[in-house]
């Protein structure tokens, strides 16, 4: 069902989650272990595994989007903001968050 | 007239004569234009009049002739015959007890439907001397399309959570419970906040959205159910971390 | 029946999915960059150390992380219900502790840099 592809997502979400905690870890214990963990996630096998994560993480912020006006929606007078309007706000605010963090990362 | 044969196959249940549920396979004409319940109509008066199944007004304004159709919940009267191909299959609506055939014991509905109190509930009572409850058009809107519910229960049926928990209250009845919360003439959200924020209630819910796409009156009882988790979140934070607001 | 106290895990689920929604893609582009040889300038040592170094770059590193688990614990549970595991109580016990596991580690590793 859509529903539970979309529910699964998360999985993937929680896994990214756990490997910048691992990051961040690293991190803290000096330089060198940081450098081996950027080592260890080189390769194809990690190339594979990310694409992968960021397959689902995408495909959970276009189904998040796409229910977020049900959730709260906007009285104008007499109607309602159409949900695309909201819809198109959320993808607004997801191209420019992402073009900033490319930016501030030192990608762009 | 163009009539073709329909094959129809209904489920039939008799509690007192038959061990567990069969089938039964019709053959009628139909002509072109009808909905699955005129096919019904058809096998009852010419073909099987011992068929039993809820019907009233037609036209999708009743509620009255939910039910399983190729698997879906549908009425049967707004279920054209000509969108489907081969044998029909007809069942009762989904999780519900059957009575008979494709008649469904509502009672757990209904009392749900009782227990939010889907009434007025005016905050302070107006003397006859004061006039109406008014409303602006602005103030109906925002509950409006909540109003339009038939009572139906199609969402029940299509929804999973109902199916696997059976004290779950359900689309209908928390999307009605909010229909009044958001009625500005209305004072009783505390009281049906105290049926609906539990976890029987809205927190059963995990928006899989099927209550929606089922809902031949576009009520979006989805939509209903998230802003109701919305609200209860903004009331739970308001009651446990602002003091002397404790109920 | 009394009013329920689900409230608080949908919140930090709604917060986290939204968070999840807006930031996932375009970190986990970092790291695939990095996975394909190109690391980001951010990911390297210095940078990256210098920004959690900071109270802000701890604050974000942070909120990411445990939002990101809770949201995924929660969701998790939800869905494994679906599935069929019918143990609400102890999925719940078992996926919140992960989440309270990780936001933790997280406080300690930050707070160590």
């Amino acid at each position: 069902m859509r529903y539970m592809s979309r529910e699964v997502t998360c999985v993937f979400i929680g896994a990214f989650a756990l490997l910048l905690l691992c990051a961040v870890e690293r991190l803290s214990e000096g330089q060198a272990a940081y450098e081996s963990f950027l080592v260890a996630i080189t390769g194809p096998w990690s190339t594979l595994g990310l694409s992968i994560v960021w397959i689902f993480a995408v495909h959970n912020a276009i189904s998040w989007f796409n229910v977020t006006p049900k959730a709260l929606p906007v009285q104008i007078g007499e109607g309602f903001l159409p949900g695309r309007f909201i819809v198109a706000a959320h993808y607004a605010a997801w191209i420019l968050i992402s073009l900033a963090v490319l930016f501030f990362a030192g990608v762009l | 007239m163009n009539e073709r044969m329909v094959h129809l196959e209904v489920l039939r249940y008799d509690p007192q004569v038959d061990g567990e549920p069969h089938f039964q396979r019709y053959e009628v004409p139909c002509k072109e234009e009808w909905v699955v319940l005129d096919a019904l109509n058809a096998i009852k008066e010419s073909i099987d009049p011992t068929l039993n199944y809820r019907w009233s007004c037609h036209m999708a304004v009743c509620g009255s002739c939910g039910m399983m159709i190729n698997g879906e919940p549908r009425l049967s009267c707004h279920a054209f015959l000509r969108d489907f191909e081969g044998v029909i299959r007809v069942e009762p609506l989904a999780n519900f007890p059957i009575e008979r055939d494709l008649v469904t014991v509502a009672d757990d509905f209904i009392d749900k439907l009782k227990r939010v109190k889907p009434y007025l509930i005016p905050g302070e009572n107006k003397p006859i001397a004061e006039g109406e409850y008014t409303q602006t058009p602005a103030q109906l809107m925002k509950y409006r399309h909540f109003s339009m519910c038939i009572n139906c229960m199609l969402c029940y049926a299509a929804c999973p959570q109902y199916a696997l928990q059976p004290l779950f209250l359900g689309p209908a009845a928390i999307t009605l419970a909010h229909r009044y919360n958001l009625d500005s003439r209305d004072g009783g959200r505390e009281e049906r906040q105290q049926v609906i924020a539990t976890n029987e209630g809205v927190w059963e819910c995990s928006f899989v959205g099927a209550c929606s796409e089922v809902c031949p009156k576009a009520v979006d009882p989805a939509g209903a159910l998230q802003q109701v988790k919305v609200a209860s979140t903004l009331d739970w934070f308001r009651e446990h971390l602002l003091p002397g607001n404790a109920k | 029946m009394a009013k329920s106290n689900k409230p608080i895990v949908w919140s930090l689920f709604a917060a986290g999915g939204t968070l999840a929604a807006l930031l996932a893609p375009v970190l986990v582009l970092l790291f695939l960059l990095a996975a394909m040889g190109h690391v980001p300038e951010l990911l390297a040592y210095a940078q990256l150390h210098a920004f959690a170094a900071h109270w802000l770059g701890k604050l974000f590193l942070l909120t990411v992380i445990a939002l990101f688990l809770w949201h995924a614990a929660h969701r998790l549970r939800v869905a494994l219900h679906d599935f069929g595991l019918r143990q609400d109580r102890l999925v719940a016990v078992a996926v919140y502790l992960v989440a309270a596991l990780g936001t933790l580690l997280s406080v300690l590793y930050l707070a160590r840099i």
